[in-house]
């Protein structure tokens, strides 16, 4: 519903006329550059012999100095009953430390490898007018994450290793891929005709650790210039996780305008798209909400930019 | 849609019907996710862990499938299992001996760059790895079992005259000649397969085998009586009586012996 007249535009176009492309796709074009670059550190070695970075995201050393390893992939081997070396241990805590400040899905949105694959399902999907499909409630990947772990437990042995996509698909890029774009296209048609957002917002128990991890996150989106919104509602048709907007966007006043759920992957999405700038990066302690500058003059330009 | 809407009464048959549904789905994946966890236990026979692997068992709770150990290796002997193309559990580190083998450095650096113990750090000393032993399984083609002195799995054993000897024996066939069988000593291979790979003929007939398929074990009980004695210094039964052997001689009913007599009985439907 917009007080402009700008009656049902397509997503985004708003915004491209007020910001340009880069402005409109800013973060978009940030998040590729992220994934490309995280993916080119593991592939300098086998492409071009620096071994800057080897191993995979399961675990990686850095520098010969530098252990990072996927804590949800070890906590399953704890499960499985395996005590893994220091080695690993510092390695999953720095990441577990990292994401934990950052945002847990920021995993999701600005490394992994799958993300493009759902992103191009998303994509087709919205060109397509598909219907959105089977639906499964949010809290699915929860379970999952669950079964996962009494199943690592059960069977003695890290199990969802045998079908992460995420890992696989990196591993097959850095290390040789088998029939792992198999995977990867079961999952783009599943996105695509089956469930829309369906992986990666329902089902994947990765994001779900990850989301897990970054419960807490000090890097947070919030809605600063709420009150500017003008009800376009871009931000819910580009959000992957578009039940943690309402709280923050929609709020009365006095309430938070944060996006505190752990679901939101700091894609950054709706800041791109919001042709009126409402959502800004800020940290959670910035509870601040501008002040309504309708009150003050009709005319001025949406060009605040906030924090 | 406000956050701090009315307090509503929590639904509680559809938090249970949702909740069970939930159980039901996840019981069924979780199933699924088992079975395939299972299955992906199946190690191949010529697929052998890196040394100091833990038993398979252990190892697939331990291994992240990182790929560090491959990238360690300095002879790119380790792979990571590919997916629906390698045998063994997707994204874990094998080699195959008849490709490339293992070389046994002695810093031993497959271990070391394991993160997580799957390798076990306990392993220094590489003659001390097991990650298979080697075995002779084809004697009939064996060229030194055919009576020529190839030797080449003895020559580049890395802990040659230990864990392959060449045993001497009457080569029956040529009747003056001796075979030099090669012999491997399960306690002292390693199961690196530089023989497996060395061996001239098209099919190797020396490879390495995963101990549970190359071994068997003797029950718990068993005692080598020759070894006993030799601990002990002494007979192992006490007051064990040493009758005289009868051995082929003068005075015996053994005609080839020389001053052999003709048994005074005859079996029955025996000529001669």
């Amino acid at each position: 519903m917009s007080t402009k007249g700008k009656v049902h535009l397509p997503v985004g176009q708003e915004a491209r006329e007020v910001k340009g492309w880069f402005g409109a796709h800013k973060y978009l074009v940030l998040r590729r550059i992220s994934q490309t670059f995280f993916l080119f550190l593991f592939l300098m070695g086998p492409w071009f012999g620096l071994w800057w970075v080897q191993g995979n995201l399961a675990g990686s050393m850095t520098f010969g100095v530098l252990p990072l390893n996927d804590p949800m992939i070890l906590l399953q081997g704890m499960f499985a009953g395996h005590w893994p070396e220091t080695t690993a241990l510092i390695g999953g805590l720095i990441v577990l430390v990292a994401y934990g400040l950052i945002g847990g899905r920021v995993y999701c949105s600005w490394v992994c490898p799958i993300n493009p694959v759902t992103d191009t399902a998303h994509w087709l999907h919205d060109k397509l007018n598909l219907p959105k499909g089977w639906q499964p409630k949010r809290a699915t990947r929860y379970w999952i994450l669950g079964t996962v772990m009494a199943v690592s437990a059960l069977t003695g042995t890290i199990a969802w290793e045998v079908i992460n996509p995420v890992t696989m698909v990196h591993r097959g890029l850095v290390f040789g891929m088998g029939f792992v774009w198999a995977l990867v296209i079961g999952i783009f048609f599943f996105d695509l005709l089956v469930a829309r957002r369906g992986w990666c917002g329902h089902v994947c128990p990765v994001g779900a650790f990850y989301s897990l991890i970054g419960t807490k996150s000090l890097l947070r989106v919030s809605a600063v210039d709420r009150s500017a919104c003008d009800d376009c509602m871009d931000c819910y048709a580009v959000c992957p996780e578009n039940q943690v907007i309402s709280p923050a966007l929609k709020g009365k006043d006095g309430s938070t305008p944060l996006i505190l759920s752990p679901d939101c992957t700091n894609c950054g999405r709706c800041i791109d798209v919001c042709a009126v700038d409402v959502f800004a990066f800020t940290h959670r302690f910035d509870t601040h909400v501008e002040a309504p500058k309708d009150a003050v003059s009709d005319t001025e330009p949406p060009n605040r930019h906030a924090a | 849609m406000p956050t701090a809407a009315k307090p509503r009464k929590v639904d509680r048959r559809r938090f249970l019907t949702d909740s069970a549904r939930m159980a039901g789905g996840c019981a069924v994946a979780g199933t699924l996710l088992a079975y395939v966890t299972n299955d992906a236990k199946a190690l191949p026979d010529q697929a052998i862990r890196p040394p100091g692997a833990l038993p398979e068992d252990d190892f697939l709770a331990a291994c992240i499938r990182c790929g560090l150990c491959v990238r360690d290796c300095p002879y790119d002997t380790l792979v990571l299992a590919e997916l629906g193309v390698d045998g063994a559990a997707t994204g874990t580190p094998y080699f195959t001996a008849r490709n490339i083998p293992c070389e046994m450095c002695d810093d031993i650096p497959c271990v070391a760059a394991c993160p997580t113990g799957a390798l076990d750090k306990d392993l220094t000393v590489i003659d001390d790895a097991r990650m298979g032993t080697a075995v002779l399984v084809d004697q009939e083609n064996c060229l030194n079992f055919l009576g020529l002195r190839c030797d080449v799995c003895y020559r580049v054993c890395p802990v040659i005259d230990e864990a392959i000897t060449l045993e001497t024996m009457h080569n029956e066939r040529s009747g003056h000649h001796a075979i030099f069988a090669p012999t491997v000593h399960a306690d002292k291979c390693t199961g690196c397969g530089v023989c497996e790979k060395s061996c001239v003929l098209p099919e190797s007939a020396i490879k390495v085998l995963p101990l549970r398929l190359a071994r068997g074990e003797a029950a718990e009980h068993y005692r080598l009586g020759w070894e006993e004695q030799d601990a002990k210094g002494a007979p192992v039964v006490e007051g064990i009586i040493d009758l005289p052997d009868r051995l082929p001689g003068p005075g015996t009913d053994n005609l080839a012996a020389p001053g052999g007599f003709e048994p005074t009985y005859k079996l029955p439907g025996v000529s001669q």
